[in-house]
């Protein structure tokens, strides 16, 4: 019944609006580009999927063009002072918090709980991504809860994200834009090519530098292509699975686990994963994009290290 | 170790690297490093724009997180930071380390049993987990702005290491039934639960880890607040 579809035209509509109020600033030196920027980006929400492919392919290099040129400012919205912001603290105390905990428990209850409920044979969500389709019931439900205790209209609402929107500016681009390189990385064969290279740079009749390269490499190219699920299936079909499971008679389901997990360390130390470790600089305002993954580093060598070593005493039982 | 291995297509890769570490614009760098793969690998400009379309329409929900903007946006307006932190300092013996190590645990246990929803740099660490943990840490001493930056950089790394090294444990998450499947492909039929098994051991290596972490994190702080008090004037703060 609700399907990602419904989500799509909801955030393609939010993003019409935010494009227009941004049309309408005039204290923003680069109005019409903001504006343009989010008109894009509702377009390719509300009839992406019916737009040619190629089409959509010039869409996201004029945003990405917007983006890279400065063609994003911040304008003037309308603002509380502390004194405002302290008074209205004082008087909502702890009921501020029920709106915002509304968005992930919402969420739960919709993507665990109420799945794969039907109504007359017909499912409540739909098939495809149905916790990304809760999360957009979950905000719906509480920019309801929020504008209700706060007694402000939707508009209010969507004025005060358009402050935090143009804030993180080309960062929430950058997502969509990495998850398409890599499947243009994926069609040119750049996996292949780096598997074939790690191969024969190492000594493959040694255990440890063959379970070295995997894990090393599985967290290398997991940097590359900013997520480990891409990494996978190109380092287990060229080193995991030949040289590990065949060759040395490795356990494969351990030796997935752990190679999965040392990609993961990957991805805290990359700006390829934009939606984790770029966006959230940006959310929190912080000056230096790469402040998160500064913050991750002191965790992830270690803990790639322990992969190591636990991958070389567990995988050969 | 098959000769006919094309490496031109490693030239986006190095494009990519190099971009970064000059730091140009990163949309740019990604768009153009995507052109000039597809390019030397022998497609077509057209070809390569719309392989990038088609991605770009099946990824779009990757910025559906952006809805949850007007309701923080709203809250924040009518004071959710400011309470968070006067919630967050009258409770008793509540510190930055403690803050974030139950963070970390209750992130971990929760991916582990599917619930990665219940957590997010939008969803809890803007609105709640930041300043939170800015109103604990200003229970020791008024934080510089350096501190907070910091400090915040924290809160969103511990949500991605708990989210990270909690969900490989849940049978059903997507990256178990990737590994299944893709063995499944090459003839070798794995169990969900030996695979989610056997990402416990590196689950409590990253929970000791990044514990270790913070913990030495509000060490730090606790210091530079005392040589701030104790010394004068207050920028003669040696950094480490």
């Amino acid at each position: 019944m609700i399907t990602l579809q419904w989500i799509y035209w909801l955030a393609g509509g939010y993003f019409s609006w935010i494009s227009w109020r941004g049309l309408r600033d005039t204290r923003n030196p680069r109005r019409f580009t903001t504006a343009l920027f989010w008109g894009l980006l509702a377009l390719a929400f509300l009839i992406g999927e019916r737009l040619p492919a190629l089409w959509m392919g010039v869409l996201a290099v004029a945003l990405a063009a917007i983006a890279g040129f400065g063609g994003l400012r911040s304008g003037c919205y309308e603002q509380s002072g502390i004194e405002e912001k302290r008074a209205e603290a004082t008087r909502l105390g702890s009921r501020l918090f029920w709106p915002a905990l509304l968005i992930p428990l919402v969420t739960m209850v919709l993507a665990v709980v109420l799945k794969d409920l039907e109504f007359a044979g017909m499912r409540l969500l739909g098939a495809e991504q149905p916790t990304i389709v809760a999360l957009g019931v979950a905000c719906a439900v509480a920019v309801a809860a929020a504008c209700w205790l706060t007694r402000q209209s939707l508009g209010s609402a969507v004025e005060q994200s358009r402050r935090l929107l143009d804030a993180i500016g080309w960062a929430a681009l950058l997502p969509l834009l990495l998850a398409a390189l890599g499947s243009v990385f994926a069609a040119s064969g750049v996996g292949t090519a780096v598997a074939d290279l790690v191969t024969r740079a190492i000594p493959v009749d040694n255990r440890l530098a063959v379970v070295l390269a995997y894990a090393l490499g599985m967290a290398g190219f997991t940097m590359i292509m900013g997520n480990a699920f891409a990494a996978f299936p190109v380092m287990t079909a060229g080193i995991g699975l030949p040289l590990l499971v065949t060759l040395h008679g490795a356990d494969a389901a351990s030796m997935a686990a752990i190679g999965m997990l040392s990609g993961y360390c990957g991805t805290l130390m990359t700006p390829m994963a934009a939606n984790f470790n770029i966006v959230p600089a940006a959310l929190l305002e912080l000056r230096d994009p790469n402040a998160v993954i500064r913050a991750q580093i002191g965790t992830a060598l270690p803990l790639l290290a322990c992969n190591v070593a636990l991958m070389y005493f567990i995988i050969f039982r | 170790m098959n000769a006919a291995v094309a490496y031109w297509p490693l030239l986006g890769v190095l494009w990519v690297v190099l971009g970064f570490a000059l730091r140009l614009n990163p949309a740019l760098v990604v768009v153009s490093a995507g052109l000039v793969t597809g390019i030397v690998a022998g497609k077509s400009l057209l070809a390569v724009l719309e392989l990038f379309g088609e991605a770009f329409t099946r990824q779009r929900y990757l910025a559906l997180v952006l809805l949850t903007l007007p309701v923080i946006g709203l809250l924040e307006r009518h004071g959710l930071k400011e309470h968070a932190q006067a919630f967050i300092t009258g409770l008793r013996g509540a510190t930055v380390g403690r803050l974030l190590i139950a963070y970390l645990a209750l992130r971990q246990i929760a991916a582990a049993l599917g619930l990665t929803s219940l957590g997010g740099h939008p969803q809890t660490v803007r609105p709640l987990l930041a300043p939170m943990a800015e109103g604990a840490a200003e229970i020791i001493g008024e934080l510089t702005d350096e501190q907070r930056q910091r400090l915040r950089a924290m809160c969103a790394g511990t949500d991605n290491v708990g989210l990270f090294f909690g969900e490989d444990i849940f049978i059903a998450f997507g990256a178990v039934l990737l590994m299944q499947g893709f063995f499944a492909d090459q003839g070798i039929t794995l169990e969900p639960l030996h695979i989610a098994i056997w990402g416990i051991p590196t689950a409590l290596c990253a929970f000791c880890i990044h514990s270790l972490r913070i913990l030495r994190f509000e060490q730090r702080l606790l210091r530079e607040s005392i040589i701030a008090t104790t010394t004068m004037p207050p920028s003669a703060t040696p950094s480490p």
